[in-house]
């Protein structure tokens, strides 16, 4: 224990000495919490719109007021013909082309039907499909409207007291996050991005690099054994990620106003657990590794490919069985769920326990790995 | 030129020697494409609901079964009553409860009006925007075919395109991104570690007593990982024609033109974190940290950046990624030329000058 | 027989793959004496001395080192040894003290030692004005000496000295064998590899690898002697050339 103490101390006078450091571990990913949060975001707004208005009537004006009053679109321009609105998406200057056709209105009043066609910049697939789903609430508003004005004078309510159609009518309530705001979503996951990464980069470098030195030759011969060495090594790291974590949950709370319904306690807690996962991860890695640039290098692919698969930027659910099947070795993953969880919902220990004792179990047998590949002979 | 040659072997050497780096190099741009490809989307699909029926009629069982067959749903269970909504929420079991009212059929039929109520957790805000705008157009759709003997005069009809991506795979998208930020972290990270790596050992003080120009040093350090990084660009490109079927409109010689100039931008933004990091560890921290959230954030390679707040819009103009991302979409999607694309071009152009010009001065500065 | 020697090796080998870096060496270290362990660069020397101190496994032959087996005890070994590489091993980002209480520490020192021990080692040295200063910003010579001194920190019963001389000035080289003189007037036994051959003369007695063999193993004078030679350079030199 004694021993143990002794390289503790030698770790933090090392990390607190090293001036260039220090900012890029506890300054750097913080300001990232803050501007990131604010990035991150798949609500759609500030559409570019644009319309071609071949009808020009007051009923067509009519139409685009509607959209000019949404808050979703952005009104751009108003263009002469197809080809140069065409060109305009091209270039990117617009999202959406509306394009009214000639009689317009007269078509709707003689024959009870009109077209209206709309070219979407589908490349980004999913904000399209968003995109048409307004359109069509805008338009189909607009047409009950014209329904109510047009039917008024000529057929009187003569349809409704035969055969009234029926409704079903919907309410949404959105719990939790009844704003709908985007942060209270993003922030809880980036912070798990930024304690799992610095982390697990220290840690991964931390080894190899005494290794690149040589003083890690210096300490075989010393007749400290294995696991006070690791313990000792990796506890400072453990310690960061939980300064981390703090600093970034007084930015959710004062900057960002990011609820924390459920117990902190909690939150602590498992990140006990999880930070053991990434430690242990971080000095496998640095066994395997003889150089702090190939440390990283393979730090970040794992990194890399946990992040997309962690359901913190896009939805687990949508993926294919296989790819959700993996995403269970995704540590996390795991964390992301249980920040969201706890600070969001308010979930308890029970809510959380399959999440915990799969992170354990993560916790061991990467530790295991980790110490059991650790060789202080060759 | 013969020493230079000799030179520009050795850095060949060191990187072909390290194969777990060489291996990673590769293998991370294709294992990234095939996730994006064949895993990740930002679609909704299979969203878990639960369903509590308060009047367990042939009404409700039947938009039940609608709202069971579409894509976006999978029911996962029923639940007796309202408290326990909380519980499965709190679980992390299900995204939505659909509570059909007491009565609903009744409702339905003498009042003509009967409700369902959309319950979401909404700690995603947009998958659950998406759901309830699912689950509304399910249920319009189904009063629609109840009300097919009721004509619906007037009727304002629009026909959509949805251009350059019918279908709306998000792999379309995903794919430049992906190229962007493997390009961008390869080229980037890759030698501001190996410029900071001889400063550190003190080799880099061998070479710049030797014959060669610094500006020879620098060159011979950044040739191979042009080489590594056009590798990847195509092996890219390979990968999404011939799994994705993603379409290349434009022509491959511009898009050849505009990667190698990307490239070189990533690079002389190495050269520079090179300048000014003392340590690898400080190169790795700022190529890392600096540049990777940065460049997958605020690209508009995931999130779109016209709904970020406007001061973020204007500091995603600083980031080169952006462009890039604008002049592949432009050239493999759209299939425009250079009159298309000669801003964004110019743009990039602009910064790697930046970049180097700004590398040269702070290397004379130490060099005094 | 035994208690008279402090290391003990008999048949000692260590392949990797196809490559026998240590042949079948036999030798013994007395207790209190300087043993050189000779050899050009790429002989073996290295590798030998890390399966006596530990750190790698042998890959047959016997060796004992301060009565320990090297296959079953190596823990107990590491605590009876002192050992400085051929590459620098104190922290460059620590201070002279916190260096010397880092190593002190992990050997199991009291903190009352650990005081004591520095003080007096500072003393030794001349170091006492620049004990808060990074070790990272003193000259080679300094941090040498500096690292030989931690290594005798725990007091053990034998030092290794893994060319312990390399690329420092010829006044302090000088200067560090006065050191080692006087560790081993104290009773420490000392094993130290080297390839310059006028330290060798230094030794009490001095062996001489080629190729993963031990070629020659006597005191100076009778090697001298035995290959007709007048410096300890020409010994090698004729062994070296066959």
């Amino acid at each position: 224990m004694k021993t143990i103490r002794y390289i503790i101390q030698k770790e933090f006078k090392q990390i607190f000495r090293n001036k260039g450091m220090l900012p890029i571990i506890f300054v750097l990913p913080l300001l990232q919490l803050v501007i990131l949060s604010n990035a991150a975001t798949f609500e759609i707004k500030n559409i570019k719109f644009s319309y071609i208005d071949n009808d020009n009537t007051s009923f067509s004006r009519a139409l685009i007021d509607k959209f000019e009053a949404s808050t979703y679109f952005n009104v751009v321009s108003n263009f002469p013909s197809e080809k140069i609105a065409s060109s305009a998406m091209l270039k990117g200057d617009v999202d959406v082309i509306l394009e009214i056709p000639n009689n317009f209105e007269r078509d709707l009043v003689k024959d009870k039907k009109t077209n209206l066609s709309v070219i979407i910049n589908a490349i980004d697939g999913a904000t399209a499909g968003v995109e048409n789903v307004y359109i069509n609430q805008i338009v189909q508003g607009f047409n009950k409207n014209a329904l109510v004005e047009l039917m008024q004078p000529s057929v009187p309510i003569a349809i409704g007291i035969t055969n009234k159609p029926k409704s079903i009518s919907s309410i949404t309530s959105f719990w939790y996050n009844e704003t709908l705001n985007y942060k209270t979503f993003m922030v809880p996951g980036i912070l798990v991005l930024l304690v799992t990464m610095i982390t697990l980069f220290l840690a991964g470098m931390n080894i190899v690099r005494e290794k690149e030195i040589g003083t890690l030759e210096q300490i075989n011969v010393t007749p400290i054994k294995k696991h006070q060495f690791i313990i000792g090594k990796l506890f400072p790291f453990w310690i960061i990620g939980f300064g981390l974590l703090t600093i970034g949950l007084i930015i959710s709370k004062v900057i960002f106003d990011t609820p924390i319904v459920g117990s902190l306690g909690l939150i602590y807690f498992y990140t006990a657990f999880y930070l053991l996962v990434i430690l242990g991860m971080g000095l496998f890695i640095s066994n395997f590794t003889d150089t702090q640039q190939q440390a990283m290098f393979i730090a970040w692919f794992f990194v890399v490919i946990f992040i997309l698969m962690s359901g913190l930027f896009t939805p687990i659910e949508s993926m294919p069985m296989w790819a959700q099947y993996l995403t269970e070795f995704n540590p996390i993953k795991y964390f992301v769920e249980v920040m969201r969880m706890v600070m969001l919902k308010g979930a308890d220990f029970t809510d959380i326990l399959p999440q915990l004792l799969k992170t354990l179990g993560y916790a061991i047998i990467m530790n295991g790995l980790a110490v059991w590949s650790y060789k202080k002979t060759s | 030129m013969k020493r230079f040659i000799g030179f520009i072997k050795k850095e060949f050497y060191h990187i072909f020697r390290d194969k777990r780096s060489l291996f990673i190099l590769f293998g991370m741009p294709v294992a990234q494409i095939m996730l994006f490809g064949f895993a990740i989307t930002n679609e909704i699909n299979n969203v878990d609901i639960a369903i509590l029926d308060h009047s367990k009629d042939t009404y409700t069982q039947e938009i039940i079964n609608k709202i069971s067959a579409s894509k976006y749903f999978s029911v996962q269970q029923y639940i007796a009553n309202e408290s326990s909504i909380e519980s499965v929420f709190k679980k992390g079991k299900v995204k939505a409860v659909l509570v059909f009212e007491n009565d609903f059929s009744k409702k339905l039929i003498k009042e003509n009006l009967a409700k369902v109520q959309i319950i979401t957790d909404a700690t995603d805000p947009n998958t659950a925007q998406t759901i309830s705008n699912y689950t509304n157009a399910i249920l319009q759709n189904y009063q629609k075919e109840l009300n097919k003997n009721v004509e619906t005069p007037y009727q304002i009809i629009t026909q959509t395109h949805m251009n350059y991506n019918p279908e709306l795979k998000s792999v379309f998208m995903f794919v430049p991104g992906v190229m962007t930020i493997i390009l961008m972290l390869v080229s980037a990270m890759m030698t501001s570690i190996s410029i900071t790596r001889e400063k550190e050992l003190g080799t880099m003080e061998i070479l710049l007593v030797s014959p060669l120009k610094p500006i020879q040093v620098i060159i011979g350090k950044v040739v191979p990982y042009i080489f590594l990084s056009v590798i990847n660009a195509i092996v890219i490109v390979l990968l999404s024609i011939f799994i994705f079927k993603m379409p290349v409109q434009g022509s491959l010689f511009l898009l050849g033109i505009e990667s190698v100039l990307f490239i070189i931008t990533s690079l002389s933004l190495g050269i520079l974190i090179s300048t000014i990091s003392a340590t690898q560890q400080t190169a790795m921290m700022i190529s890392l940290m600096g540049l990777m959230l940065p460049t997958i954030l605020l690209s508009g390679f995931i999130f779109p950046i016209a709904s970020m707040p406007l001061p973020l819009q204007i500091i995603s103009n600083i980031i080169p990624a952006r462009w890039f991302i604008i002049i592949l979409k432009g050239i493999m999607l759209k299939g425009v030329g250079l009159l298309f694309i000669w801003k964004e071009t110019l743009i990039l152009i602009g910064m790697t000058l930046f970049f180097i010009g700004l590398s040269i001065k702070k290397y004379k500065i130490r060099l005094e | 027989m035994v208690s008279n020697n402090i290391i003990q090796v008999e048949n000692l080998t260590k392949a990797f793959g196809d490559f026998t870096a240590v042949n079948a060496i036999s030798f013994e270290v007395k207790k209190g004496e300087i043993f050189g362990f000779l050899g050009a660069n790429g002989a073996g020397k290295t590798t030998a001395m890390k399966m006596l101190i530990g750190i790698s496994r042998p890959t047959s032959g016997k060796a004992t080192v301060a009565g320990f087996d090297v296959y079953k005890n190596p823990d107990a070994i590491k605590k009876n040894i002192g050992y400085m590489s051929q590459k620098f091993a104190l922290y460059d980002d620590l201070t002279v003290k916190e260096n010397i209480t880092f190593y002190g520490g992990i050997y199991g020192l009291s903190r009352k030692q650990i005081k004591e021990k520095t003080n007096q080692l500072l003393e030794e040295l001349g170091l006492q004005k620049i004990v808060g200063e990074l070790v990272g910003s003193l000259p080679l010579g300094w941090k040498q000496k500096l690292s030989f001194s931690v290594a005798l920190l725990h007091e053990p019963k034998i030092v290794f000295l893994d060319e312990p001389t390399g690329g420092v000035d010829p006044i302090t080289r000088r200067q560090f064998w006065e050191m080692i003189y006087k560790t081993a007037h104290n009773g420490t036994t000392i094993f130290v590899t080297t390839h310059y051959m006028d330290e060798a003369e230094y030794c009490d007695r001095v062996s001489i690898m080629v190729d993963g063999k031990i070629e020659a193993l006597d005191t100076p004078k009778k090697l001298k002697e035995q290959f007709k030679a007048k410096t300890m350079n020409d010994v090698f030199l004729k062994l070296a050339r066959g």
